[in-house]
């Protein structure tokens, strides 16, 4: 605004030493400008780069661990004759090795991606930091899907057992929000009263079974609801990354919208984003992707949530970046809590949902005492 | 030359109807203030400018084109709507909140042109200081002159904004003002506003649209429009109109 006054009069311009020196200081911050997004990526970038190396070096790390024993050396013999087909010579190691421990670490990581993902998608269509995966009633969906496999013995599919009533009904709730977004609004606000009323009518359901349940199905119920990545197999891992993998393009090419809904639906829209649209495609995909997870490992809580809160604290709210970064921090943090989990009790493994909260929770307080206050607004 | 025509407009809520019947074009580069009592329709005129509000009746035209007929990012690349506040869950720094201005005419990455409108529009508005602050941080002030950054760095054909400087002290509110109506004629493009104050319209605006009672009542040039009786009728109030050095100024008799 140089050159006018409040009264607006154009006021001439100065000596031409005066010129010179505006156009150095016009340089000068165009320079500093330049440097201070450099400098916002560069750090962006960097994190995802130190988080992924701490990462693989976790999992690698991870899939060595566990009840039998077997040396790190001879874990990935074992593996190697897995990928390059080779006949192994113990049978029994590399049954441990390739088929228990493998399976098991990948699902962590592909967990922990998927629930962040969502989870972070989540915050940023609602615009609503205690969003999370659950929050659509997934997780109350699912658990009565799960209730009604192992105590009535009902299956929507025969032999599907637990997986496919998991899924399907940890799905309803999403098409019944849907459906009401349809008929009313797809505003944040109705969809989280959706989703807490689905959830509500889900746990009240589940709970009526298993007030009348056999001890032993209502055990089993309650193991099944705080989640467990032992016993997956390589054909629940390739299901899960398949699923995984396309929920994060679509989300991760939705990433700018998404930035651009965090300003609030009217200035969305007046940016050229249909906002109700995009919100419904969203939720959409990540209630696919969550609903897949959690229908193989249970109800592994906390990890959406606290994902992106964790990586946001690196790498500020641009969700083209906040999204990869949440991803890694939710698979870090699933692969940390399943060698916890293992080792903490060993040769007893606790379920992975409760370390995953145990660990989650303080790791939670500290960054929010550390963090800058101004990531959360 | 963009042409932004809107015709016999109605706009009516379940029990109560707020406009009617209000046509008027746009058809040349400069500052239009919209004024008039609260609840009068202004804001409402201003949102189904850009289709955030739909009307009952009528229709708005961009050059030629029914806005009720465009995609949502077709308007976006001609029209800006510079809202009054902005609320977020998460903070952001202030250079990445203009940077998203850019959205409907940029793709999913951030280009070297990009960049270097939004440095432009930054140097323009005195934020570079700002930049690397978070949203959060900035005064109420402050985070209006970033709103409207954002609105510019779209570089649109037509630019609505709605109170853009009610938060803002006396020398920033008359700043702005004149940086508009340069900005209209130097862009060649349609600023739209929605005011209140009487003076700052009436030393800033090359044309003021005084609504009342829902409908247009005087549209026309400041010493046209800014009239001793046309302020009674629409506000109900005594007024004395000055000339002052060919400004016109409204001083106010108390109530």
């Amino acid at each position: 605004m140089d050159g006018n006054n409040p009264n607006g009069e154009i006021t001439e311009k100065g000596s031409p030493s005066e010129d010179v020196l505006a156009m150095i200081k016009s340089k000068e911050e165009a320079v500093r400008f330049r440097e201070s997004y450099s400098k916002l990526i560069r750090h962006r970038v960097l994190f995802i780069i130190i988080a992924t190396i701490m990462l693989i070096i976790t999992a690698l790390y991870a899939i060595t661990i566990g009840s039998y024993t077997i040396t790190f050396t001879e874990v990935y013999e074992n593996i190697w004759y897995w990928i390059s087909g080779a006949e192994p010579p113990d049978i029994t190691k590399y049954h441990i090795a390739a088929e228990v421990r493998l399976p098991r670490v990948l699902t962590a990581m592909l967990a922990g991606v998927g629930l962040a993902i969502a989870g972070t998608t989540m915050q940023g269509m609602l615009k609503n930091p205690l969003a999370d995966p659950y929050t659509m009633g997934i997780s109350s969906g699912a658990g009565f899907g799960a209730a009604l496999a192992l105590i009535v013995g009902f299956e929507i599919i025969a032999g599907g057992g637990i997986v496919i009533n998991a899924f399907v009904f940890a799905v309803i709730p999403a098409v019944v929000i849907l459906m009401m977004s349809k008929l009313h609004t797809a505003s944040p606000t109705v969809m989280i009263l959706c989703g807490i009323g689905m959830m509500y009518l889900f746990d009240a359901l589940t709970q009526l079974f298993m007030i009348s349940a056999h001890p032993e199905d209502m055990s089993a119920v309650y193991q099944w609801m705080v989640g467990s990545i032992s016993g997956t197999d390589f054909t629940n891992v390739i299901i899960i990354l398949v699923i995984v993998i396309a929920g994060s393009l679509v989300l991760q090419a939705l990433s700018k919208q998404l930035n651009v809904m965090g300003l609030g639906d009217e200035s969305a829209k007046a940016l050229g984003i249909n906002v109700e649209n995009r919100r419904m495609l969203m939720m959409l995909v990540l209630t696919l992707m969550a609903a897949t997870i959690v229908s193989f490992t249970g109800i592994i809580g906390f990890v959406g949530l606290v994902s992106p809160h964790i990586a946001r604290v690196f790498v500020g709210t641009d969700n083209r970046y906040l999204i990869p970064s949440s991803a890694i921090v939710g698979a870090l943090l699933l692969v940390v809590a399943d060698i916890v989990s293992r080792t903490i009790v060993a040769p007893n493994i606790l379920p992975i949902g409760v370390v995953t909260s145990c660990i989650g929770g303080p790791l939670f307080l500290f960054l929010i005492l550390k963090a800058r206050k101004e990531a959360w607004a | 030359m963009t042409v932004l025509k809107v015709e016999n407009l109605d706009f009516k809520y379940p029990t109560k109807q707020i406009l009617y019947d209000v046509s008027v074009t746009f058809d040349k580069p400069e500052l239009v203030c919209i004024l008039g009592p609260n609840g009068v329709g202004k804001t409402t005129i201003a949102k189904t400018l850009n289709k955030l509000y739909i009307p009952s009746a009528g229709n708005v035209y961009i050059d030629g084109e029914n806005v009720a007929d465009m995609s949502r990012l077709d308007i976006a690349k001609k029209i800006a709507y510079v809202p009054n506040s902005v609320s977020s869950a998460f903070s952001m720094k202030v250079l990445e909140s203009i940077l998203l201005g850019r959205a409907p005419v940029s793709g999913y990455s951030t280009t070297e042109k990009d960049l270097e409108i939004v440095e432009k529009v930054v140097t323009l508005l005195d934020l570079d200081e700002l930049c690397e602050r978070d949203i959060s941080q900035l005064s109420a002030g402050q985070a209006q002159r970033v709103t409207i950054a954002r609105g510019l760095v779209q570089d649109p054909k037509v630019l609505i904004l709605d109170e853009p400087t009610s938060n803002l002290d006396v020398r920033y509110q008359m700043e702005i003002m004149r940086f508009l109506k340069d900005y209209a004629k130097e862009k060649q493009i349609i600023i739209i506003m929605v005011c209140h104050d009487l003076n700052i319209t009436a030393a800033y605006a090359d044309r003021v649209i005084l609504m009342h009672q829902g409908r247009i009542f005087a549209d026309g040039n400041v010493q046209d429009v800014l009239t001793e009786e046309n302020m009674k009728t629409v506000y109900r109030i005594d007024t004395k109109v000055v000339q002052i050095d060919g400004l016109t100024h409204i001083v106010l008799n108390p109530l």
